[in-house]
């Protein structure tokens, strides 16, 4: 039997340079619905200027993370329930550590820009990323890589949160997966604002929503860069 | 490259405990014992500047800091140097891929050990 929750929903509105503010609208929903669904209805029956972004609606784009109750979330899969309780509040505000466009959406182009200069791949073979990283280039069955470049370990990271300059946990875990640290890649990820910023809070694991485990992948990535920088103090190739 | 400028005015941010993991723990008390330290070296250094004062002057010291409050301030520097010296090995071992997926087992072992020995010197220090 469906339950019904009534809930309110606290809505980060900003509209170009016009100041912030939170719109309340209280709702009826089945707490089983995802927060989404929510924002959606708001949008379809309270608002039409509330601007946000989605598409899939399973979480494969990565179009629609939010921070929900303080916490980053891919809003498409998480549950009312999990997040609130029957009259109870869920304040949903755009993701930290990226420009606002307009209310909920955030300009991600930085992001997507320096994920194509690791030379992250959105298609990579099975074996590579069943295995964290080791790449076997014969193996010729494909899948999505786990990234879906939703940017929520980027919102959630403290670094990034004082450093935009910061290439950020995404960037990092696409380079570490690429697995080919050209001298292109090198300059970025071996570098003040590369690996090195990583200040270990692994916030970014948690909020991953695809498992990519971005922190570990930064800690191999750093393995990677002194196993390279010993072999070459000693000559080796 | 676009230029990114810094946000210093968010450092405040990074003390914010609040819908925060483990990890995030970590990190906020790394950073306020390590803060901590810092002020001690500083004020430890000016006490140091005492001797030069004399006999007289370094024997009122040492009278003053056998006071119970400048004892229970001995005390936080000896925790924050636990907790920061045991939490930097976990931060040391981690960084470099060694045991990154257990850091939070590592995190609450290491803090074991520090609540054990900042026990052990707070009875010793309050009952000698």
């Amino acid at each position: 039997m469906t339950q019904t929750w009534s809930i309110t929903y606290e809505i980060f509105r900003k509209k170009g340079s016009q100041a912030a503010h939170y719109d309340r609208f209280e709702m009826k929903v089945d707490p089983d619905e995802y927060v989404l669904d929510g924002i959606e209805r708001i949008w379809a029956f309270h608002d039409r200027s509330l601007v946000f972004s989605h598409a899939c609606h399973h979480s494969t784009c990565g179009a629609c993370g939010m921070v929900v109750n303080g916490v980053e979330k891919l809003t498409c899969i998480t549950p009312i329930r999990s997040v609130t309780k029957d009259g109870g509040v869920i304040r949903v505000e755009p993701m930290r550590n990226f420009p606002v466009i307009s209310d909920l959406s955030v300009d991600m182009t930085v992001f997507y820009q320096r994920m194509e200069s690791v030379g992250h791949q959105p298609v990579v073979s099975i074996a590579h990323e069943d295995s964290k990283g080791k790449f076997d280039p014969d193996d010729d069955l494909l899948r999505l890589s786990d990234c879906i470049e939703c940017g929520l370990c980027i919102s959630a990271c403290p670094i990034a949160l004082t450093t935009p300059a910061y290439l950020g946990p995404a960037v990092l875990a696409g380079a570490q997966q690429s697995g080919d640290l050209n001298l292109c890649v090198l300059e970025l990820v071996d570098s003040e604002n590369g690996a090195w910023r990583c200040h270990s809070a692994y916030e970014c694991t948690e909020v991953c929503p695809s498992h990519v485990d971005p922190a570990w992948r930064i800690m191999d990535l750093r393995k990677k860069l002194v196993s390279r920088r010993i072999k070459k103090f000693f000559g080796v190739k | 490259m676009a230029k990114h400028p810094q946000k210093p005015i968010n450092l405040i941010k990074w003390f914010d405990p609040r819908n925060k993991s483990l990890g995030s723990w970590a990190f906020i008390l790394n950073r306020i014992t390590g803060l901590g330290l810092t002020l001690y070296l500083f004020l430890h250094l000016i006490m140091l500047g005492q001797l030069a004062g004399g006999p007289e002057a370094y024997d009122g010291f040492i009278a003053l800091v056998k006071n119970p409050i400048f004892l229970a301030g001995e005390l936080l520097v000896i925790a924050a140097a636990f907790i920061h010296g045991l939490n930097g090995i976990r931060i040391g071992i981690t960084s470099f891929g060694i045991a990154g997926g257990k850091q939070k087992q590592l995190f609450i072992g290491l803090m074991t050990v520090a609540i054990i020995a900042i026990i052990y010197f707070a009875i010793r220090m309050f009952t000698h």
